[in-house]
């Protein structure tokens, strides 16, 4: 089980052990710094942490040593506009400035290509390093096909990557998700995509174009380590779920208290298997009458159970962004965090939960420590 | 030769001493000073080499008009200041 959690805040990195009495903070990094994303590499025991400092910008740093030491490496770097090219005007009125905003996603490249990470970011980017960080390319295939330049933000002011899954079997297999622009898939390890997307429903868009591919909101994508075909979608208007790797999707429906929320984690050995943290919808995002719970289901969707031993029931108002629930390689350790500050771990797959704080800084994103 | 000042919360991150260096634009005195500091760069300009949107530039106390090419005429013997804008309160 993994015994390493690294939580990234408002206010810094935080790093999690799990001590014969339990989970304790046992490092700061960049404390009072922005810290909106943490990767850890299975391959090099590398970590990467994104940084965003506001005046500053955007920084990325790397430890090759567990987090007791960074180093500044490369930051990803927009493209030139091409001579007399004249930007598309998206849904949301301003052209996507090529420059970037935000570190939105980190994810390693597969087993058998070390050094290779990529990189999802505001506005739009996708970007592949080779070597751990030390260098970034963007991935023109994507950047340049003309329905990216349809793609919107979904509450923020620019579109953007933020979750990436690689194929276990076939690193050249990659699955993104953008808020606004859905779900693509390359096989090819980035030369072409594939716009999928069949089936999700984008309540927020006319009648007539709720079923676009490109206008949908997956909140987070997440692939089954135990069968890659089987991808689940915390969507801004529910639950999808894939079982022919992403083609296709199915919304689950009837899931209470609500079918809203940010993360979704995925069983490492069960596809079936899946936990989400659910929020009153859209317009006001906080838990449903003010109680932390998660949502599990074991059955591919099929039914769910609301967890909330040793979660809040009262005057909770914690909302947990998508990036901020994960599992471990065992499915029996899950970590989530909230904006107010909290952290939650569990040891039983989400059955209990204990509190390891209440009171850090603004929770953005909460990854274990997994072997390769 | 024009002098250039940076924001003492850059420090923190990338230091950046004051130092004379040549130049007659905003660009040219920014551009020679980071040719020597080369990571002091991405902290005060963006990937399209502009003002980061909450940093000002001043020289001898005026603030440069262009952010996006910072084309502003720099006189020999101004002082560049680089800070923050303190947008937010």
């Amino acid at each position: 089980m993994s015994t390493r959690c690294h939580v990234s805040t408002r206010k810094g990195l935080f790093t999690l052990e799990r001590a014969s009495a339990g989970w304790t903070i046992s490092r700061v990094s960049f404390l009072g710094d922005n810290c909106t994303l943490a990767m850890h590499d299975p391959r090099s025991g590398d970590l990467l942490a994104a940084l965003n400092h506001g005046h500053f910008g955007v920084k990325m740093h790397r430890s090759r040593d567990g987090g007791a030491s960074w180093q500044e490496v490369a930051t990803p770097v927009y493209p030139e506009k091409p001579p007399g090219y004249v930007p598309k005007t998206p849904v949301e009125g301003t052209p996507v400035d090529w420059s970037l905003k935000l570190v939105w996603a980190l994810a390693p490249g597969g087993a058998g290509e070390p050094g290779v990470v990529w990189c999802g970011t505001m506005p739009g980017g996708l970007f592949r390093s080779a070597d751990g960080g030390d260098s970034w390319t963007m991935v023109r295939s994507l950047w340049d096909d003309p329905r990216r330049e349809e793609w919107f933000g979904g509450g923020a002011d620019h579109p953007g990557i933020h979750s990436i899954v690689v194929d276990p079997r076939d690193p050249r297999h990659v699955t993104i998700g953008v808020s606004c622009g859905g779900v693509w898939i390359t096989r090819d390890g980035g030369a072409t995509w594939a716009l999928a997307g069949q089936g999700m429903r984008a309540e927020f868009m006319p009648p007539e174009r709720q079923f676009e591919p490109n206008v949908q909101d997956p909140h987070c994508v997440a692939q089954s380590a135990a069968n890659p075909d089987v991808l689940w979608v915390q969507h801004h208007n529910g639950i999808f779920r894939s079982t022919d790797g992403g083609a296709s999707w199915t919304e689950i429906e009837g899931v209470e208290p609500s079918a809203f929320g940010f993360p979704v984690a995925v069983h490492p050995r069960d596809p079936d298997t899946a936990w989400f943290v659910p929020a009153r919808k859209d317009e006001q995002r906080y838990p449903v009458e003010g109680r932390v719970v998660v949502t599990r289901t074991r059955d591919g969707g099929r039914t769910f159970e609301t967890l909330t031993k040793g979660l809040p029931q009262t005057h909770a108002y914690d909302l947990v962004y998508r990036h901020a629930l994960d599992v471990d390689e065992t499915g029996e350790r899950l970590v989530f965090g909230s904006t107010t500050g909290s952290v939650w771990a569990s040891e039983d797959g989400g059955d209990s939960w204990q509190t390891v704080s209440t009171h850090l800084p603004p929770v953005y994103a909460v990854a274990f420590e997994k072997p390769a | 030769m024009p002098t250039v000042r940076f924001t003492a919360n850059i420090q923190r991150h990338v230091a950046c001493p004051p130092r004379a260096v040549d130049g007659a634009t905003l660009r040219e005195v920014l551009d020679a000073y980071f040719a020597s500091n080369e990571r002091a760069r991405g902290y005060v300009l963006d990937d399209r080499g502009r003002l980061r949107p909450h940093m000002a530039a001043f020289i001898d106390g005026r603030q440069v008009e262009d952010r996006q090419h910072l084309s502003d005429a720099v006189p020999p013997d101004a002082t560049v200041d680089v800070v923050q804008s303190l947008s937010g309160g």
